[in-house]
């Protein structure tokens, strides 16, 4: 959840940076808790982890990054994680629509049973997928050991993300908005790409970032079924903690500054993407 | 007759938002829906639109069947009363919408919007985005880009309802200006009386999911249908059982005229250039307004006792049979109980 905490700073540091004016008693000290609060949590901790990664120097670094196993385990997780918030974009904002707009039975349920993966303990769900699609699957889906694994693991703890990000945003839509674009002669297609779409995507791209760190940050749900086999299905998560058990500091370090710099990446290309789609309307 | 609407029923669960109706709304003119709140006047705009079904009932615009057509399909231009600009979108961007729809080659588009623009006089505000612009010149933003497609038939929905009522009169004067420009036939929706005597070329009083009445503003002014009519479209005041307006009552003081009503003057109170005074005749309180040059000249003054006898300064059939009766009247101020 690393960078779910990465957006306020964004923010913070735009306002300073672009405001110039002068900040009163109260919102001086409410900048100055947060700034402190956040140092403690975030940029500390993450200062920490490229100091620690550095140690080895550059050399060490590379070698620690490009070693094959590690290598791998950086492709499927990065890989995987993309995949999944691709698909979350659409089922996201899929489910979000029909959870806003259409009236059926058992909606109330569907509503509750989105935050699951929110509430459930990680290895809770590693457990359940790994009872419903492991080898001994009910339902004749074996997927243990396979990269399936990785994607279905990542698929469901990432699932609300981007539900419960564009859900409100939907619900405040004006419906009057999409009537004067029908009246124009709009499509419902037309419609939804040039104006719901713009109005939608910050939203999208809010829970498809948090969509993305989740998934990196995956540990609990997918050592089950996946298997944590090297080169195969072993996601970075797991690779770290292998490196800390055998005493490797470094190295693991060294994988968290690769990971964090690829989600700061990912953040801000999806900053701008969504910029881009709100302009093109 | 440009739209045709044939015994249209709309339900919404229990509630019935139109009752059979059919109108037919003329060509080239500005015809308004008046009527109270919830009276059914925005269903059968937005039925006319195709933006409602009907659940009953054929709606035709000029000669074609339309009411199984989408809105897509039915080329009208809809203004509502939040304006629903496209909010991420330049003014200009969102008077271009509906033409660039139609896939128009760019130049055209370009031209068109620059006309449209300077027709409700936002030239200068093309690439702002709706929300840097005031209430009125969203609306006229709204006005602009529903003109931009050539519509066959202009259709507002309490177009000013949102705005103060400074800007509501000024951009009502625009309106009626511009359709005499643009002569595309316009039907807006309005719970304010004045507005439509105002602008309107014809009025279509509706209530209760019905037609009360049709006609021009003189017609309904002059000769409201009914009782529902009359107390909508301006004050009126009840003399015996009859509907009067205020204005059309004159005051006498000295003997009473044969036929007049007599009674005493409880109240008396100035509203501008107008005087309103109350006469307290048996258990009626009437209403009688005057201009102040009529007031001076009555010289119903406080602290003086004087009779005043009154009766319709028009030859208003409806009231002659109820002036039987005399009243006297006195200042409210000395006998403050009135009688």
């Amino acid at each position: 959840m690393t960078t779910a905490t990465l957006a306020p700073d964004r923010s913070a540091t735009r306002r300073s940076a672009r405001g110039g004016r002068r900040l009163d008693r109260y919102s001086g000290l409410g900048l100055g808790v947060a700034m402190l609060w956040f140092s403690l949590l975030v940029l500390i901790p993450l200062t920490a982890v490229v100091v620690t990664a550095s140690e080895g120097g550059w050399g060490g670094f590379w070698d620690a990054v490009t070693n094959e196993q590690t290598a791998a385990a950086i492709r499927l997780t990065v890989g995987t994680a993309l995949g999944v918030t691709v698909v979350n974009v659409v089922m996201g904002t899929l489910i979000a629509w029909v959870l806003v707009r259409d009236r059926f039975f058992g909606k109330r349920l569907l509503e509750i049973l989105i935050d699951i993966p929110f509430a459930l303990p990680t290895i809770v769900a590693g457990l359940v997928l790994l009872s419903l699609y492991g080898p001994e699957s009910p339902l004749g889906i074996d997927v243990h050991n396979t990269r399936i694994a990785v994607f279905l693991a990542f698929l469901f703890v990432t699932l609300p993300f981007i539900v419960r990000t564009v859900q409100p945003v939907l619900a405040e839509l004006d419906r009057e908005v999409e009537e004067a674009a029908a009246s124009l002669g709009a499509s419902r297609f037309t419609t939804f790409r040039r104006i719901i779409l713009p109005s939608l995507t910050p939203a999208i791209a809010a829970g498809a970032a948090l969509s993305f760190a989740r998934g990196v940050s995956e540990y609990g749900s997918l050592v089950l079924l996946s298997g944590n086999l090297p080169m195969r299905t072993e996601v970075t998560s797991v690779r770290i903690l292998s490196s800390i058990e055998n005493d490797n500091l470094d190295n693991a370090s060294a994988v968290a500054a690769v990971l964090l710099a690829i989600s700061f990446a990912v953040i801000v290309i999806l900053d701008i993407i969504q910029r881009r789609v709100i302009r093109r309307g | 007759m440009s739209i045709e609407i044939s015994n249209v029923s709309k339900r919404f669960g229990s509630f019935v938002a139109l009752d059979d109706v059919s109108v037919s709304i003329p060509s080239g003119q500005l015809t308004a829906l008046l009527g109270p709140s919830g009276g059914g006047k925005s269903t059968l705009l937005r039925i006319i639109a195709g933006l409602e079904q009907a659940d009953s009932g054929s709606v035709r615009i000029e000669g074609v069947d339309a009411t199984g057509l989408p809105p897509q399909k039915r080329n009208v231009g809809f203004v509502f009363q939040h304006y629903a600009a496209f909010k991420h979108m330049s003014v200009r961007r969102n008077v271009a919408f509906g033409l660039e729809i139609r896939r128009r080659p760019k130049a055209e588009i370009r031209e068109r919007v620059d006309e449209l623009l300077r027709l409700v006089h936002l030239e200068q505000f093309g690439d702002r985005l709706p929300a840097q612009l005031s209430g009125g010149q969203r609306q006229r933003m709204a006005l602009a880009r529903a003109l931009a497609v050539e519509p066959t038939v202009l259709l507002l929905d309490e177009p000013f309802g949102a705005l103060d009522a400074k800007v509501r009169k000024e951009l009502r004067d625009w309106l009626r200006r511009l359709h005499d420009e643009v002569h595309v036939t316009t039907v807006f929706v309005t719970h304010d009386q004045e507005e439509a005597l105002e602008v309107a070329d014809e009025i279509v009083v509706i209530n209760d999911g019905r037609i009360e009445q049709i006609g021009t503003p003189d017609e309904l002014y002059d000769a409201p249908a009914n009782d529902f009519v009359m107390r909508f479209l301006g004050p009126v005041t009840q003399l015996g059982d009859q509907l009067v307006r205020p204005h059309d009552l004159v005051i006498h003081t000295g003997d009473p005229e044969p036929g007049a009503v007599t009674g005493q003057v409880s109240r008396i109170t100035r509203i501008g250039f107008e005087i309103r005074v109350e006469v307290t005749t048996g258990d009626q309180v009437v209403v009688v307004t005057l201009t102040r040059t009529r007031f001076r000249a009555l010289d119903i003054e406080e602290g003086r006792r004087c009779g005043s006898g009154w009766r319709p300064r028009r030859s208003l059939t409806r009231c002659a049979s109820v002036e039987e009766a005399r009243c006297r009247s006195r200042h409210a101020v000395t006998t403050p109980s009135g009688r």
